[in-house]
């Protein structure tokens, strides 16, 4: 008895056009249109703002614990801010305002939605390339600008803002009064802003043209793999609210520079100053920008969900207990991301009925993402799982996310939120549950698709070293930050000088250590990187035994994708646990017919 | 074309394969028995029809926070002042539906054209160019009407509803100049040799127009009913 059948169909239709690819050095790696290019831009871009983001933090880590020692170098960077390279408080403030940004922006952003996105979403639809590669080439550009601007705010004036990333209003509004850095670099913040929200919109829009339109014969909508959906689905997310940041941050610009008074109320008096403004909403720049900001948190975890389910798929060698489901639930969390964003200003003086408002589609939404958890867990249970770097990150990313994702239970309800908002408590929460889980997720996509960008394996040794390294990091730094908040400990205080914080300054020592520690494992990462750039053993095309089309081409993939042919799509993305002539696996594009191994 | 093509086997005949309690976890075996693909095609429309839809609602998100900006704003004020429309305003009003009627008669004639039904190429070109000159009338006029409430001594900072008026005309007319830089795109397309406008392309940018036809009517309320 044949398992299979195959049939006169051809697997690529017909040719359709085949692009030269560039030659010159300017075209082909700078102002390129290639979408694969544009991606590793973005990716490149977001590892350079994480070092930059992590130094950051590690400065503020050293300081919080040993706050008179002189941070060598540091002195040279701002010789007002750290006069001797010993920050004062205004300077630790500005140092956690340019990681928060420099973090949330250009690497939880940019990472697993612009950079992977860019890269293997027209793959995985099989497209030659994004609908709009000019508008991809000036999204990157544009996105680069905003970095430059963000960047220079260390180099001007009193240095940069000290708003935090949020930038709350008023003082965020008014100028030079408000402290050092809140001159010039305030202004460069919200214009770095400004632009980084146009650049996301092109960005977003190339996203969602793109997977409605050039889906390759055969991909129906029910076809593309779960992180193609992701992406479409964070797409349709940043459309809408980053359009809102957008005008916010316009407003808040006049503000500081045209003398408007959108956000700066009457008869404020900051620095013995009375400030020249009248009737302005300090509160309407919190609504605003939280109805991008909840969104954002998003835009940062759904492409790390998609990618994280990919690679478990493919290391369980089965599909997850319900696909659908997921990408549901996926939709679900987007569509709620817009209705929670008063949670975040539960202390700002709103009216405590729009609290409870925003209490409970909060805890709604905690409904999708445990269904999500648990039919990750359940597809796990019993699986042979393949152990690599790729599929340890991904559990990693699932031990995040819950462990982060519960604390926001807590959070949630206003009662207790009163108490832990201005605690570390919320620093441990959102570090785990947004910013370590995408970053887990950007790993995981990282030692998962390398074979396919590059041409290299990398080193899956040092990859389980640098995971267990990070993974054990990471908890060892997030995990007290719940207690140091449930013992009271105030977030954005650069030194310890309540009576009461003293007895958790060996807390944040051990945090401290930790933090280097981890920082340190993360050379590991970069040196996989680099080496297996170029040293790496060759990847074959197919090296996970995927079925998603990305693995169909060479590896690195030709300029023109699939040699200017549509491939034809005959399967759901996740055909594992057949039998097929291939193995346990078939390709999407594989005309064969099997039946399933119950 | 090159596959091996072997007589189909009695398990072909059997039902879709389905093991029944997978929830269409992938396992559904959709791959089309006779190979024909005609059902599985999705309808793709052209990218640029489906962009300027999504840029629209980027655009309509936007003015939306302008909008609750501005309700909020005034629900917190102290310093409300009513402001007269310039007058000017409403000669824009009609200058900007015109075009969008002259700019609809060119698609016509843009498409009377493309499919060969008269080789006449200036009639379309004739409409667009008014449409051209209607927008850039329009642009002007906006312009005509911020000297006018300079004039009257209301500045951009000079109070909430001079600074939402300033805000709110001045980003209508930089997205109306963008409409104008398509609109100089199709005519220059149209003015080569050989026709080379995708239909996609004047439809697009046609929708686009008309949104800020639509757009500035919203705009224009707000500013009465709130300013």
């Amino acid at each position: 008895m044949s398992d299979r059948v195959v049939q006169a169909v051809p697997t690529t239709a017909d040719v359709v056009h085949h692009h030269q690819p560039p030659q010159g050095f300017i075209r082909k790696y700078v102002f390129s249109l290639d979408h694969k290019m544009i991606g590793k831009q973005y990716y490149a871009l977001a590892l350079v703002a994480v070092f930059i983001g992590m130094v950051l933090s590690w400065l503020m880590r050293i300081h919080l614990v040993w706050p008179n020692w002189p941070i060598p170098g540091l002195g040279l960077l701002s010789k007002v801010g750290a006069p001797g390279g010993v920050m004062t408080p205004e300077y630790y403030l500005s140092l956690l305002t340019m990681h928060g940004t420099l973090m949330v922006f250009f690497v939880l952003t940019n990472a697993p939605f612009a950079a992977f996105g860019n890269y293997f979403l027209p793959i995985q639809i099989g497209a030659e390339d994004m609908a709009f590669p000019r508008f991809n080439m000036m999204s990157f550009w544009t996105t680069f600008l905003a970095f430059c601007i963000l960047i220079a705010a260390f180099f001007v004036g009193d240095g940069p803002p000290i708003a935090g990333w949020t930038s709350y209003a008023p003082l965020s509004a008014v100028g030079a009064d408000a402290g050092p850095g809140q001159g010039f670099g305030q202004t460069l913040w919200g214009l770095s802003i400004f632009v980084f929200c146009i650049a996301s919109l092109l960005g977003a829009l190339n996203f969602i043209a793109t997977t409605l339109d050039l889906r390759t014969r055969g991909m129906t909508l029910s076809r593309m793999p779960i992180c193609t959906w992701a992406w479409f689905i964070t797409s349709c997310i940043a459309l809408l609210a980053f359009a809102v940041l957008l005008p916010a941050c316009l407003l808040l610009i006049l503000d500081r520079v045209a003398g408007t008074s959108f956000f700066i109320p009457a008869g404020l008096v900051i620095s013995d100053r009375l400030q020249p403004h009248s009737g302005g909403s300090p509160l309407l720049w919190q609504h605003l920008f939280w109805f991008f900001g909840h969104p954002e948190v998003y835009i940062a975890i759904l492409p790390a969900i998609g990618i994280v389910s990919h690679i478990l798929i493919n290391s369980m060698r089965r599909p997850l207990l319900s696909h659908k489901v997921v990408i549901y639930c996926m939709m679900g969390i987007g569509f709620l991301s817009y209705m929670v964003w008063g949670h975040h200003m539960f202390v700002s003086g709103m009216n405590p009925f729009s609290s409870l408002m925003f209490s409970f589609p909060t805890l709604v939404i905690t409904i999708p993402a445990t269904i999500m958890t648990l039919i990750w867990l359940g597809s796990l249970y019993g699986s042979r799982l393949r152990i690599t770097a790729a599929s340890l990150f991904a559990l990693g990313f699932i031990s995040m996310f819950v462990s982060g994702g519960v604390s926001g239970f807590f959070l949630a309800q206003p009662s207790i939120d009163i108490y832990l908002h201005a605690t570390y408590f919320v620093v441990g929460h959102f570090h785990m549950v947004m910013g370590v889980a995408a970053i887990f997720g950007v790993f995981a996509g990282t030692y998962f698709w390398f074979p396919k960008m590059t041409g290299h394996m990398m080193n899956e040794s040092l990859g389980k070293l640098h995971f267990w390294l990070t993974f054990i990091g990471t908890y060892c730094i997030f995990m007290p930050f719940h207690y140091l908040g449930l013992a009271g400990n105030v977030r954005r205080y650069s030194a310890f000088v309540d009576d009461f914080l003293v007895p958790l300054i060996p807390v944040h020592r051990f945090i401290t250590i930790a933090a280097l520690c981890t920082g340190a494992a993360q050379l590991i990462f970069l040196y996989n990187l680099i080496h297996s750039r170029f040293r790496g053993a060759p990847a074959p095309d197919n090296p996970w035994e995927c079925t998603s089309l990305e693995w169909i081409m060479p590896s690195p993939p030709p300029f023109d994708n699939f040699g200017g042919k549509h491939v034809v799509v005959y399967h759901d993305p996740y055909q594992y646990g057949v039998k097929s002539s291939t193995g346990d696996y078939l390709m999407q594009n594989s005309p064969e017919q099997v039946e399933v191994r119950t | 074309m090159a596959t091996t093509i072997q007589s189909p086997e009695t398990e072909s005949k059997k039902p879709r394969l389905d093991n029944g309690n997978s929830g269409g976890g992938g396992l559904r075996n959709l791959g089309p028995t006779n190979g024909s693909l005609k059902l599985l095609e999705d309808f793709s429309p052209e990218p640029s029809r489906t962009g300027v839809w999504v840029g629209l609602a980027a655009i309509t998100m936007s003015f939306a926070a302008f909008t609750s900006a501005l309700i909020v704003r005034q629900s917190t004020a102290n310093d409300w002042h009513h402001l007269t429309i310039p007058s000017i305003v409403f000669f824009n009003t009609v200058v900007l539906l015109a075009s969008s009627i002259t700019l609809e008669i060119a698609r016509r004639r843009v498409a009377e054209f493309a499919r060969g039904r008269t080789a006449n190429r200036s009639t379309p070109l004739a409409w667009l160019s008014a449409t051209l000159l209607l927008g850039f009338v329009f642009v002007t006029g906006q312009y005509i009407a911020w000297q006018q409430l300079r004039a009257e001594g209301l500045y951009l900072a000079s109070n909430p509803n001079s600074s939402f008026f300033y805000v709110l005309t001045a980003i209508h007319v930089l997205h109306v100049l963008g409409g104008l830089a398509g609109l100089m795109r199709v005519i220059y397309i149209l003015r080569r040799p050989v026709l080379s406008l995708r239909r996609s392309t004047m439809d697009a940018t046609s929708y686009y127009w008309h949104f800020m036809g639509v757009l500035w009517i919203y705009v224009l309320l707000v500013i009465w009913i709130k300013l």
